[in-house]
């Protein structure tokens, strides 16, 4: 196939992205002329921009069709992590537009390095060759050191950005190392030269460096344990509405891009890369809830809690197989508007005009604002993973898989970590409801509560309902895929 | 009555009632802006309502239902995902133990009258639990069966943390992180279950009857028995519970608020027993073969050792709880006995322990709703004050004592026919628990009731009001409609009895 026809072939394909592109361009001119009056205007051409990107990516097709020459797919698992990613995207970036425009901090940078993260994360989803891969989380993590940074004269959140930038480079650094291994021992960048190289046997000790190199790197990415020590730095000095964003929509790109890496050019090397992702997640859940324990700020707690979740997908991962991979999306799916719910009543919580951001802080929500109470504790009993909410059917499925992958240690580890988790969110509880009221909660804005709603009501019934379509979809997807 | 309901989803009515209600007291709490007075009244008869209207489709239910069937009836089936399904169902045995659940849940609606705090939230925690717990008995999924038993620790946590008494905090978490342990460990069998149900190509790999049908042809070979059998144990034990687990319960009933506190005695520890009944003896009788000394010795240490403890509490709350793991011993003892006789004593001991504890926690909570104090020193000589109410709290001590002719009887004596038949050395420890438990149940009741009054305070101590007689009416009736003519409960729970004595004892080495 010729350039030309390829690049009229990729186009269409490439619509999602290339709405965010135009998105992000044309809101950086638009906001260089304007300045930050263009805010409110920009945030809502964004969130329609990312929503509209991820229904354009709804049209994808579920069989893989590269484009751009192989450097790029579009297959049901970057379907399907699109779809996740600019609904979460989308939404963090509602709950950030409410936020800023309410504490006066209008800068139209957000919505461009917003939009840009997610397009790198979109990238993140497709990527077929090594350049792409590297490319894409470059995007992403390059607009997250700028946002952890936001509030520049504020020291935490200064730190947390230098903090992020510096491990970043580093993990950056070991995914461009382990790549090189990977191709002087292949011979190839592209993902299905490396698989075919690897079928025939090719690399031996130097390719297992390259790939365990990688994992690392990706590990970083999606803050699993022990590669998590920055997370709860960054989390906790980012401004809220920017953690909610790095603890939802950069997940899922991480995870869809470690599947893919595991099981398209890594595929014959499964027992190799199986022992790493099990080590990955057995110790992100166990110390992801132990540490949480200890934890009085919610953000804090929230990033710990992010990697003890991630452990569980990872378990998923780890399982294998098209069970395996499907597990962990769905995992993610059922994950996320929990996590979103959270960080937006966290976002809402306001005492005497100042951010209430503590344990302690939540203590008589249950009194002055039951709404609010009720949504938290729905919220945190789904992530904790109790029935009836989503987060057990999450944790219900990642556990399936592992068993019938023969992984049965790996279920029980995850379900010790289950109750030990379950113990510190019990703990933010036992506070709304059992701790007497100290001075007067806000009342929460509109845009905080329709999105605490809405996810509360996805964790308990909507998603639980939808169960058997979300497990269709995400089945469909990864078995069209590898 | 039974064509009334034909082709009606019925258990699923019945289960989901008490949600509806509790969802249009949270709409109606929205709605009522700046609450006035009478709303609290409001929210409590509308509740009363809901729970009165669950029991008359309990009955509707019970009438639907054939005793002489041993199969499961009134079947419902909508497929969900992973394989499992929505699916209801009932035999006796479920159908008795939801009976039990619908027939006490508006009486301890009544015995929350008292309640002033947060009442629309306490209304709406108590009806949702009530959906989770006939679930529980109605689920015919194993997976759906999870999702009823876990999500009912959620209701009870805050119930007990946000109403209960000085330790309600520390009682909530004990109790359920307790069980949560156990259960996830359940979890990850059922998982396993599942799965080589599924490699061994049955069907429908999560339905309860497949499952039970596939362990029954030798589907789980010994080996794996063993450990999905403890798997199990870890979380029914916890619920049950049995000694050593069992420390959570006196902390957590001694927090509880009295309905919670009949709830928990009445209904969640049943769980337990329904839970061996159900899954360890049919799915997994070798290994429950192995296990039985293990589990003998521990119920009669129960039986003893909770025995002795009770007689040494201050307490009301913290005796009768003792008392109940006691009690427990003997469903256990009567559970893994084996045969029908112990095992109708089980599932009748848990249904008769379910009124006669629920009326004990009542009748605690009609002297601390007045005194607001639990301490069996306070009180004495209330029978010169309260002698409605003293004649009362004897039918229910006597109750708890196993003397015939009350509902406490018949179950222990054939939980001990039971045992006898396989070892005489249990049974004899079981009946020296019952000398024990007349020694503490009495002395409780004599330094309550008896002697003169000699707390001033008592002095204006008021005697049972209308609410009150009619919470117990009741109960009275069901205990002495068990203690003469227990035959009404044995005759029909007794297929589900010997359809898994004879799954177990088909399996003996």
């Amino acid at each position: 196939m010729n350039a030309m026809s390829d690049l009229s072939a990729s186009v269409p394909l490439a619509y999602p992205e290339l709405l965010l592109v135009g998105f992000a361009l044309a809101a950086a001119i638009i906001g260089a002329w304007f300045k930050d009056r263009a805010f409110d205007a920009l945030s809502w051409l964004g969130v329609a921009a990312i929503v509209g990107a991820g229904v354009l990516a709804m049209y994808g097709p579920f069989a893989p069709v590269e484009i751009f020459q192989g450097a790029m797919v579009v297959d049901g698992v970057a379907v399907f992590a699109k779809v996740l990613i600019a609904f979460s995207g989308a939404a963090t970036l509602a709950l950030g537009w409410d936020h800023f425009a309410k504490a006066g901090d209008k800068r139209f940078e957000y919505p461009v390095l917003i939009a840009l993260s997610v397009l790198g994360m979109f990238v993140m989803a497709s990527a077929q060759d090594l350049i792409t891969l590297y490319v894409g989380v470059e995007l992403q993590s390059l607009a997250g050191y700028v946002l952890a940074a936001w509030r520049r004269d504020d020291a935490r959140s200064s730190e947390a950005g230098l903090k992020y930038f510096v491990l970043s480079a580093i993990s950056s650094g070991l995914l461009l190392f382990g790549s090189s291994f990977v191709y002087g021992f292949t011979g190839s960048i592209r993902f299905d030269a490396i698989a075919a190289a690897v079928g025939e046997g090719a690399g031996g000790i130097g390719l297992v460096f390259g790939l365990v190199l990688m994992l690392c790197a990706l590990g970083f990415k999606m803050s699993a344990a022990p590669f998590h020590m920055w997370t709860p730095d960054v989390y906790e000095g980012a401004p809220t509405p920017v953690t909610a964003f790095f603890a939802a929509a950069p997940k899922v790109a991480a995870i869809a891009l470690m599947t893919r890496v595991l099981y398209e050019p890594f595929a014959e090397m499964e027992g190799q890369w199986r022992q790493v992702v099990m080590a990955l997640a057995a110790i992100s859940m166990v110390w992801g809830s132990v540490a949480a324990l200890l934890q009085t700020n919610l953000k804090r707690l929230m990033a710990y809690s992010s990697v003890s979740n991630i452990g569980f997908a990872l378990m998923g991962v780890a399982a294998g197989g098209e069970v395996g991979a499907s597990s962990a999306l769905i995992y993610m799916t059922l994950y996320l508007p929990a996590n979103i719910g959270i960080f937006a009543l966290i976002l809402a919580m306001r005492r005497e005009g100042a951010p209430a951001e503590t344990v302690a802080d939540l203590a008589g929500m249950a009194k002055q604002r039951p709404w609010m109470a009720a949504l938290f504790t729905m919220l945190l009993f789904s992530i904790a993973g109790i029935p009836p909410f989503a987060g057990f059917m999450g944790k219900l499925v990642v556990f399936g898989a592992a068993v019938d992958a023969g992984l049965i240690w790996l279920a029980v580890l995850g379900a010790v970590a289950a109750v030990v988790a379950a113990a510190y969110y019990l703990r933010l509880i036992a506070s709304i409801w059992f701790a007497p009221s100290a001075e007067q909660l806000h009342a929460p804005s509109g845009t905080v509560m329709l999105t605490a709603t809405a996810a509360a009501a996805l964790t308990f019934p909507v998603l639980v309902l939808m169960l058997g379509v979300v497990e269709y979809w995400a089945e469909a997807a990864v078995r069209m895929s590898f | 009555m039974s064509e009334i309901v034909a082709g009606w989803p019925i258990l699923s009515i019945l289960t989901f009632l008490p949600a509806a209600g509790a969802l249009l007291i949270l709409l109606s709490r929205m709605s009522a802006r700046g609450l006035n007075p009478g709303y609290d009244n409001g929210v409590k008869l509308l509740t009363l309502f809901f729970t009165i209207a669950t029991f008359i489709v309990s009955l509707f239910a019970f009438a639907a239902f054939d005793a002489g069937n041993p199969d499961y009836q009134l079947v419902e089936n909508v497929p969900w995902a992973f394989g499992a399904s929505y699916a209801m169902g009932v035999d006796t045995l479920a159908m008795s133990l939801v009976m039990l659940t619908t027939f006490l849940t508006p009486l301890c609606i009544l015995a929350s009258w008292s309640i002033e705090k947060q009442v629309s939230s306490y209304m709406v925690l108590f009806l949702v639990l009530e959906t989770l717990m006939i679930g529980v008995f109605c689920a015919q999924d194993i997976i759906l069966f999870y999702v009823f038993f876990e999500g009912g620790l959620i209701p009870m946590f805050i119930l007990i943390g946000v109403w209960g008494g000085e330790r309600r905090v520390y009682a909530a978490f004990k109790f359920f992180l307790y069980t949560l342990l156990g259960s996830l460990l359940m979890l990850v069998a059922i998982v396993a279950m599942i799965a080589m149900a599924r490699a061994a190509g049955i069907e429908n790999p999560s339905s309860i009857p497949a499952l039970t049908a596939f362990a029954q042809s030798g589907g789980f070979s010994p080996d794996i028995q063993i450990w999905l059998w403890v798997a199990f144990f870890a979380s029914f034990a916890v619920k049950m519970p049995m000694w050593p687990v069992h420390t959570w319960l006196p902390d957590a009933h001694v927090e509880a608020p009295t309905a919670a506190s009949v709830v928990l005695a009445a209904i969640l520890l049943k769980m337990g027993g329904y839970g061996f009944l159900r899954f360890s003896l049919p799915m997994f009788p070798d290994a429950s073969h192995f296990f039985t000394p293990f589990v003998f010795a521990l119920s009669v240490i129960a039986i003893v050792w909770a025995s002795l403890v009770a007689f040494r509490q201050l307490d009301m709350k913290k005796l009768i709880a003792y008392s109940s793991v006691a009690h427990m011993g003997f469903v256990t003892m009567g559970i893994f006995s084996g045969n029908e006789q112990g095992i109708q004593g089980a599932i009748f001991q848990m249904l008769s322990h379910g009124v006669i504890s629920g009326a004990l926690f009542l009748c605690v909570g009609v002297v601390y709703d007045r005194m607001h104090t639990r301490e069996i020193a306070f009180y004495g000589g209330l029978v010169h004050r309260m002698p409605v109410y003293a004649a009362i709290f004897l039918l229910f001590t006597m109750g708890n004592v196993g003397l015939p002719g009350t509902g406490g009887f018949p179950g222990e004596i054939l939980t001990m026919v039971g045992a006898f038949q396989v070892n005489a050395w249990v049974a004899a420890g079981a009946a020296l628990g019952v000398i024990f438990s007349a020694a503490y149940a009495l002395t409780l009741y004599r330094k309550v009731a008896f002697g003169m009054i000699e707390n001033p305070k008592l002095d204006a101590i008021a005697d049972l009001d209308a609410r009150e007689w009619v919470t117990f009416i009741p109960l009275i009736i069901a205990t002495l409609v068990m203690g003469f003519a227990p035959s009404y409960v044995l005759d029909f729970t007794s297929n589900s009895a010997e359809a898994i004595s004879s799954a177990f004892l088909g399996a003996r080495p």
